[in-house]
């Protein structure tokens, strides 16, 4: 872990940064900003632990528990609302056996995420597997990839 | 090619064309002329992938193309000379791009925007060079006010006139910010302008820093769009090459460079305030205004935010003249608006239109109208801030007066098309528990007030509302708008506001006979068996998640109705319409 987190406060010391784009190279390299990432950061750059937490906590694209393998990502803009992207991530969270609350697996095999609005609209509703795009989707389209996913 | 026809596989046709035509043997002179480019969102996204051909002076183009049809093309069409009959667009093709006029979309879905020669090679940059070698920035802040362009992000103020503003406020140093955070849900013009024509946007910018003499840029923009960011990296690395970004551009004395701000998902950080603490590296929390940015913004210093359609307008407008932009659009709102028309539409996309325009003909026209002959109930403008705009007034104009006028906004771009099976209390409800979500906490009457405006929406939903819940509402959204610090509070309750403006009665049935009309608030509906058409084929009772469907052969399925969640799984499977939703 220290070795990234070493080339993040090197890259911050070349070419200038602050807490956000410190804590965006954090996630990029470990998949989610980990506890003892944001203590190794503030030691070594002396910024206080409460302004990483701040930050980390206020933008909806940090995440402080580990990401499962495979992501599923359900676009809940107002075109997709309007086409049933509600019934998705119920149907899918069913498959996943996922409470309300909670967004991985117990096994870390998949993370459900929501997402504000990927600009695909007119492909309503969309979910993105692993970063792939699939438009005009149902919940069961959805679910046989999960099942197919879960095989391999 | 914007990511929709990404989506729906851009990229084999590309590759299969590419195949094709070096495989194919072709006449030299007609490869060369079909050197197949790839380019931006073309607009009418439901067709994609559409491929345009030119041959012999003539455009044709296809619809729905898939890689397995390529081979026929370019035998049939390319080196036959016969075009594919079957596979070519129909009338609502052109009827969708009859009634739109495009100036900033004008060269979106044209060339290819990761090639800067294309973009020069259609007058690109040719506005900035003219502008730094022998306009004054007066001259260009007059160019500006004249066009009567306004700010295009959603509140409209006059561009020429917040240059004028960035010009005067003294200091040193200056910064030009293009706000690319477009946060707005079922919006995506932003996100087309730059994935489509990026170099249009620093052309903009190049403009805009000249009128105020600022040397450093940023484009603040959502992490959430890859595409967008990297074709802007590569727009940027190519102007800096060519000496159109960096130290004494154009050859003139004068420097600018940009930079790329990613965003970390924040709604507020469309608000100036909050966009400016954000690129600090700080929460992005909005403070009071004055003093505005024009005066004291990033790291104190005068600062001017604009949008990325304001921006990527500005070069068209240098280009053709002030005259030309104000000869489009209304008296008080000049030019054209670039909206994403989606929701229950036939061809949805994204249009540009002149102000002015009337709802009908964009919804009916270039829209195509309602898809399965469904009634049109509602269009839903300006995303979170703005409203919903009943059937019945359809004829009204297009612009940002008219549109304040019925309770709504001009906003972004956003443009929700609703029909009758969308529940206008489940609109309200879905905008507040956004707004909710994404408020940032800083001020009371938005983070408490927003809060219980949910409450009350859900509970009306589940079949709790009580009398006096309507007054209630519309009593604590004045409230909130009155009170908020920024422009997310201020804004918040439109979407309440209008629908229960507009929509009152469906309201009432919710509240008064605990039904929802459009049969989308699923609290209040229960789905039953009619045993008459039951077929006992099981599909029902394979599909429930939770076991409440008992039933064998022969005989008639029933619903346990304590144990049905109502997840309407029932409903979708049965092919016999036994189940009955109420």
């Amino acid at each position: 872990m220290n070795k990234s987190l070493e080339d993040i406060i090197n890259h911050y010391r070349q070419d200038g940064g602050n807490v956000i784009t410190l804590l965006q190279e954090t996630q990029e390299a470990f998949g989610y900003i980990p506890r003892e990432a944001i203590d190794y950061l503030s030691e070594n750059l002396g910024i206080a632990p409460s302004r990483f937490y701040g930050v980390a906590t206020f933008y909806a694209q940090f995440r402080m528990t580990p990401v499962g393998k495979n992501k599923i990502t359900a676009c809940c803009g107002t075109a997709c609302h309007v086409r049933g992207a509600e019934r998705i991530i119920s149907g899918v969270k069913r498959e996943l056996k996922l409470s309300e609350s909670e967004d991985t697996t117990q096994d870390r095999e998949f993370t459900v995420e929501k997402v504000a609005c990927l600009g695909f609209c007119s492909f309503a509703p969309v979910v993105l597997i692993n970063n792939d795009v699939r438009g005009k989707t149902n919940a069961d389209v959805i679910v046989k990839e999960i099942r197919s996913l879960r095989k391999k | 090619m914007g990511p929709a026809g990404i989506a729906a596989g851009g990229k084999p046709v590309l590759e299969a064309f590419r195949n094709a035509l070096n495989a194919a043997g072709l006449p030299a002179t007609l490869k060369e002329n079909c050197s197949s480019h790839q380019v931006g969102c073309v607009g009418l996204c439901a067709r994609d992938v559409l491929v345009e051909v030119h041959r012999a002076g003539v455009k044709t183009v296809y619809q729905y193309v898939k890689p397995d049809m390529v081979q026929r093309i370019v035998d049939e069409h390319l080196a036959g000379g016969k075009p594919v009959t079957e596979w070519l667009v129909d009338s609502a093709y052109d009827a969708f791009y009859k009634k739109q006029v495009k100036i900033v979309l004008s060269d979106v879905g044209r060339i290819d925007p990761e090639d800067i020669d294309a973009y020069m090679a259609a007058e690109g940059y040719s506005g900035a060079r003219e502008v730094l070698h022998s306009w004054s920035p007066e001259d260009v802040i007059e160019e500006i006010k004249m066009s009567g362009i306004r700010g295009r992000g959603g509140a409209g103020f006059p561009t020429g006139l917040k240059w004028e503003l960035g010009r005067k406020a003294p200091g040193e140093k200056k910064y030009i910010i293009c706000n690319a955070d477009e946060g707005d849900p079922g919006a995506f013009m932003d996100r087309a302008v730059i994935e489509g024509n990026p170099h249009s946007v620093i052309e903009g910018m190049i403009i805009g820093a000249y009128a105020l003499c600022a040397h450093e840029g940023y484009v603040y923009i959502r992490a959430e769009y890859p595409l967008a960011v990297e074709r802007l990296k590569r727009a940027i690395t190519q102007a800096r090459e060519r000496g159109y970004l960096g130290k004494k551009i154009f050859g003139t004395d004068f420097d600018l460079d940009i930079k790329i701000k990613l965003g970390a998902g924040a709604f507020v950080c469309g608000e100036e305030t909050a966009l400016i603490a954000s690129i600090e590296g700080q929460r992005g929390t909005p403070r009071a205004k004055p003093p505005f940015p024009v005066n004291r913004g990033l790291w104190q210093k005068p600062t001017v935010i604009n949008n990325v359609e304001t921006l990527a307008n500005i070069p068209y407008i240098i280009r053709r003249g002030c005259q030309w932009y104000a000869s489009y659009g209304t008296e008080r709102s000049r030019g054209t608006k670039v909206f994403a028309l989606t929701g229950k539409i036939k061809n949805p996309g994204l249009i540009e239109v002149p102000m002015g325009i009337t709802l009908r003909e964009i919804i009916e026209d270039i829209g195509g109208g309602i898809e399965s002959g469904k009634r049109l109930k509602a269009i839903q403008t300006g995303g979170p801030s703005g409203g919903c705009i009943p059937a019945g007034k359809l004829d009204m104009d297009v612009d940002y007066e008219a549109l304040a006028k019925v309770g709504s906004i001009v906003g972004s771009g956003g443009m929700i098309v609703l029909d009758e099976d969308d529940c206008m209390v489940n609109m309200a409800q879905y905008f507040i528990k956004f707004t909710q979500t994404e408020s940032c906490g800083k001020c009371v009457p938005c983070r408490l007030g927003t809060k219980r405006l949910l409450e009350t929406l859900n509970r009306i939903t589940k079949g709790q509302g009580r009398a006096g819940d309507i007054e209630r509402l519309e009593k604590l959204s004045l409230g909130i708008k009155a009170t908020s610090l920024c422009g997310l509070g201020q804004t918040a309750p439109n979407p309440i506001l209008s629908t229960i403006r507009y929509f009152r009665e469906e309201f009432e049935t919710h509240i008064r006979d605990k039904k929802c009309p459009s049969k989308v608030c699923k609290n209040l509906l229960t789905y039953t068996i009619n045993e008459e058409k039951c077929t006992a084929c099981g599909a029902c009772l394979r599909a429930c998640p939770s076991s409440a469907i008992t039933g064998a052969k022969k005989t008639p399925h029933r619903i346990d109705q304590s144990k049905c969640v109502k997840c309407g799984s029932c409903f979708e499977v049965c092919k016999f319409n036994s189940v009955e939703r109420n």
